[in-house]
């Protein structure tokens, strides 16, 4: 630590301890997440500009003639190919389509919590984040139970469709199976934070409004639903970010056609051994999860204080 | 009114049965006799019988136990010093550092750490695999060290400081005591996230380094047998006990701090 001259004061020794200890605290949590997860993403960033190797991974940093081989070609490729982006706007059609419908399974969850009695409602939130934290896949594999082809509900329904004569659906690996464990797996990303910003809605701002005749309809949509916006927000954040980068949910109950980024990412590095274009990949989807993360608090910072006002 | 509530109930009623229901459809059918996942047969205990005997299920529980219990203490070290460092000082890299792996998706942080080992020529296996699990435990385990930080009274070290204690022993008797429900509660996260964890331990286990998410993975990918849902009911059922005392240690579990 350098020693400046204005550290000699009386009070430098416990100054200077006080910086010392706030180096200790914070120096190796810092250390450990730059060298396991800030340089690993700046390595990913390089790979991105290099050459695919010959065998997988990347080639030699440096050509024959010793030069540094730095390129945008699997940028360029990302852009020129339409199947990408293609796949891209997919997996970003999937999840605007969670986060909806988790919301619309959320809200009446999150009010109803917001609304019971004090005492209940540490239960009823440990409810709703239980399944979160039992096993991602185990949460996947009972969908491959309940959609399966000899259980009861692909029976019901294609008995139902033989009724009015039509061909039977199979319910597993396809759009559909994907998209209900989507929602199943990120719903408790929407509860909290609904939960949360529901929980400080002041009653007498509806009492009002219903004074002043408002029906029940109305004082939803012109009350509770505008003040909660900046809890929307956040749960629509943290819905549609993870939900953008899923791989394992497509890659178990997905068909064919259900080839999201996640999946693509996966084929670069395992199969295909593009790293470049893997790294390419995975860098456009940090910067959409990214922008998308910094838009959604802006703008629940901007609602939530005009809110107020 | 009444009738909206009645509506209302209803919705979030639905809800929670959608949340448990496949859950408890695994648990049901962990006790099935019958190789299908069909229908109602009748009651066995074989499938975990089954389990007790199967090798690779054993060997994959015992690797998923050494990476969570390394992963759980070096990330409780760690993230407790960023929870009490983001609480006291004013610090601009640490936060986004903590929370930047929380809030990208996992894909991500599994081949950039994939790609990190490979070309350091580190070895794939439980050390890579335990290596990438503290990095994403530390910010959940700062998050809830922060929060009950948050809630305790400064007075009480600056009283310990004034008493003539030095900094570490006022921590160590006074502030590590106070926040100790939080550390623990960190700590019970970090493991049961690290022997949940399947996206990035996919990624930095290499080939022949099987925990149990990696080999259920494998079992559902290619055959579907009952044993998987005994293993899950197993699974289940230790993630629940774990995060139940957490969320009783930690109250702010329960709140959306997740994201903060």
């Amino acid at each position: 630590m350098p020693h400046t001259s204005s550290s000699s004061s009386a009070a430098a020794p416990g100054r200077r301890l006080a910086r010392l200890a706030k180096w200790l605290v914070s120096g190796p949590p810092v250390l450990y997440l730059i060298v396991f997860f800030a340089a690993p993403a700046a390595i990913m960033v390089l790979a991105s500009f290099r050459t695919p190797g010959e065998f997988g991974g990347l080639a030699p940093l440096t050509d024959d003639a010793g030069k540094i081989d730095l390129n945008t070609d699997s940028y360029l490729r990302f852009l020129t190919e339409p199947v990408f982006l293609h796949v891209f706007v997919k997996s970003a059609w999937y999840a605007t389509l969670t986060t909806l419908i988790c919301l619309l399974l959320a809200y009446p969850v999150a009010t109803l919590i917001a609304k019971s009695a004090k005492k209940h409602r540490d239960l009823l939130l440990l409810l709703v984040i239980l399944p979160f934290w039992s096993n991602f896949l185990i949460r996947v594999y009972a969908w491959m139970i309940i959609l399966g082809p000899n259980a009861a509900l692909a029976k019901f329904v294609n008995g139902a469709l033989a009724l009015v004569g039509l061909e039977p659906v199979p319910l597993l690996f396809s759009a559909f199976a994907v998209l209900t464990c989507l929602v199943y797996v990120h719903l408790p990303f929407m509860v909290l934070p609904l939960y949360a910003n529901l929980e400080k809605h002041d009653q007498a701002l509806l009492d009002a409004a219903q004074d002043l005749g408002a029906n029940a309809w109305q004082r939803f949509w012109r009350i509770t639903f505008p003040l909660s916006l900046p809890g929307v927000y956040a749960g629509a954040a943290l819905v549609f970010i993870p939900a953008l980068g899923i791989f394992a949910i497509p890659d178990i109950l997905g068909g064919p056609d259900d080839t999201l980024i996640g999946n693509l990412i996966k084929q670069q590095f395992l199969e295909t051994r593009d790293w470049p274009f893997g790294s390419v990949l995975s860098i456009v989807l940090t910067v959409a999860a990214l922008a998308l993360a910094g838009a959604a608090a802006w703008i629940a910072r901007r609602r939530g204080g005009e809110a107020l006002a | 009114m009444r009738r909206r509530s009645r509506w209302l109930r209803a919705g979030a009623l639905a809800a929670y049965a959608f949340l448990y229901l496949p859950l408890l459809i695994v648990v049901v059918y962990s006790f099935n006799d019958s190789r299908l996942n069909a229908e109602w047969v009748g009651f066995t205990l074989d499938w975990y019988r089954k389990l007790a005997g199967d090798n690779d299920m054993l060997r994959a529980a015992g690797n998923s136990l050494l990476i969570g219990i390394t992963a759980s203490i070096v990330s409780t070290a760690l993230g407790t010093m960023a929870g009490v460092a983001m609480h006291r000082y004013k610090l601009r890299l640490l936060p986004i550092l903590v929370l930047m792996p929380i809030a990208i998706p996992e894909i991500l942080m599994g081949v950039s750490l994939l790609i990190f080992f490979v070309l350091l020529n580190f070895t794939l296996g439980l050390l890579s695999v335990a290596l990438a699990h503290i990095a994403f435990c530390i910010g959940f385990v700062a998050i809830v060290v922060r929060a009950r930080l948050a809630g305790m009274d400064e007075a009480l070290t600056e009283a310990a400081r004034d008493c003539g204690a030095s900094p570490l022993q006022a921590f160590r008797h006074v502030t590590l005591p106070l926040i100790m429900p939080g550390v623990i509660a960190g700590a019970l996260m970090a493991f049961t996230l690290s022997i949940d964890d399947f996206v990035i331990t996919f990624f930095t286990a290499g080939a022949g380094t099987v925990t149990l998410p990696l080999l259920i993975y494998s079992m559902i990918k290619i055959s579907v047998t009952p044993e998987v849902n005994a293993v899950s009911t197993l699974l289940m059922l230790l993630t629940l006990v774990l995060i139940v005392i957490a969320a009783k240690l930690s109250p702010s579990l329960l709140r959306s701090d997740l994201d903060t």
